[in-house]
């Protein structure tokens, strides 16, 4: 075959394996999400973090304002510390109330910001203090079970 | 005494294995030494670009187009069970580009690709064209191996890449398409699901690595086929065999240290 002729299916090869590499990173995987913006770290403790992992989003009014980066056991309280990294152009008041929710019945889990209505804003390496844990499934039918059988017998 | 004749079998093909994994080893060093010609006369590179990259362009494509319909076809009647067909993009996607765009497309590539380099070759040594090079101080694994190595290790990850690319258009096909999966679910929950970093950079690094395999298995098959017709059958024979075991073994050790663990 010619020179330029192999040249240039060659060309056509290596293109189309590069586009559809940026295609996988763009339309397939998260990377045209992927925020560069700068962020700051806050901290909550949660008595239950249910399923929650590094890497969850955080919503605040359903839009994606930062994620998870660091889940550990606090041995002194004995209770889980999540770090989260919230992107800078979302400032939250410092009574803001940090939820874990589930997406949808059987859904991944994520964090809720609820703001409240303090003035001060909250800062790198600051905790957020009011939060509420993960709903489990095995306590909510123990309370249902519980509620059931001390109603009165009819 | 049969047994000790046994145990002698056993033996002599231990010690052969052992033998050949060296020679092999040695080779593949020899290649990766003499490789410095093959980019200097990069035209040589390219011509082998054409017959393994382009030329297996149309199997890659129309297999993934198929192995994305028929994982949309059977992650829907699976998800449906449980009331989440919105994840069937997740399934297709993350199955693809974790494990089946690498795997088959090189399973894919050891058949059409490398068996061809080792009749090749083989034929190329039985015909003594090789010992032909190396009377006229043409050093063959620099002028032969070297280019069809690059071009293996060049071309794999890209046809990974189509593969998988091609497989999600044939998910979304049958699953948005034809059986009316919601699109955006579809393609949010996908992209929600994969990680850049995570699955596909994980993916073509799998990719990379059975290239490697793939080449240096063909080629080193090729260069050491007895220089009969029956040699270079049978040397064709175990390249296909030998590649498509060690990329399901190698894919089982790469997939335990990429995901197994957390």
């Amino acid at each position: 075959m010619e020179r330029t002729t192999l040249d240039l299916w060659v060309g056509i090869f290596v293109v189309a394996g590069i586009a559809a590499l940026v295609m996988l990173a763009m339309k397939v995987g998260n990377l045209s999400t992927y925020n560069v913006s700068e962020t700051y770290q806050v901290h909550a403790y949660f008595s239950n973090i249910g399923g929650l992992k590094a890497k969850a989003s955080i919503k605040s009014a359903g839009v994606l304002v930062g994620r998870v980066t660091d889940i550990t056991l606090d041995t002194e309280r004995y209770e889980a510390k999540v770090v989260m990294s919230i992107d800078k152009r979302y400032q939250f008041p410092k009574d803001t109330f940090a939820n874990i929710l589930t997406s949808g019945l059987l859904g991944e889990q994520y964090i809720g910001l609820m703001p409240g209505g303090d003035a001060e804003m909250l800062k790198n390496g600051e905790q957020l203090k009011k939060t509420q844990s993960a709903m489990v499934l095995e306590d909510l039918i123990g309370k249902f079970l519980y509620s059931k059988a001390a109603e009165p017998a009819k | 005494m049969p047994a000790i004749k046994t145990i002698k079998g056993i033996g002599h093909r231990a010690i052969n294995a052992v033998w050949r994994i060296g020679m092999a080893t040695r080779f593949f060093l020899l290649t990766l030494r003499y490789s410095g010609t093959g980019f200097r006369r990069f035209h040589l590179i390219i011509k082998e670009l054409f017959s393994t990259g382009v030329m297996s362009l149309i199997i890659i494509v129309v297999a993934g187009l198929f192995v994305g319909m028929v994982l949309g076809l059977q992650g829907y009647e699976t998800l449906k069970r449980y009331g989440s067909e919105s994840a069937l993009g997740v399934m297709v996607a993350l199955g693809l580009v974790r494990e089946l765009g690498p795997v088959v497309a090189a399973l894919l590539f050891a058949s059409r690709a490398g068996s061809a380099m080792t009749a090749e070759i083989g034929l190329m040594k039985a015909t003594e064209q090789i010992s032909a090079m190396e009377m006229m101080a043409v050093n063959p694994i620099a002028r032969i191996v070297a280019p069809r190595f690059w071009a293996g290790v060049i071309s794999m990850p890209l046809l990974a890449a189509l593969f998988s690319a091609v497989g999600v258009f044939g998910g979304y096909f049958v699953g948005v398409v034809q059986i009316g999966v919601d699109e955006g679910s579809f393609w949010s929950q996908m992209q929600a699901a994969v990680d850049f970093r995570e699955d596909i950079m994980n993916g073509v690094i799998k990719s990379l690595v059975f290239g490697t395999v793939v080449t240096v298995i063909a080629l080193f098959e090729g260069f050491d086929a007895p220089p009969t017709a029956e040699g270079v059958s049978g040397a064709t024979t175990r390249t296909v065999v030998t590649s498509s075991l060690a990329i399901l073994m190698l894919d089982f050790i790469l997939t335990a240290m990429m995901f197994g663990g957390s």
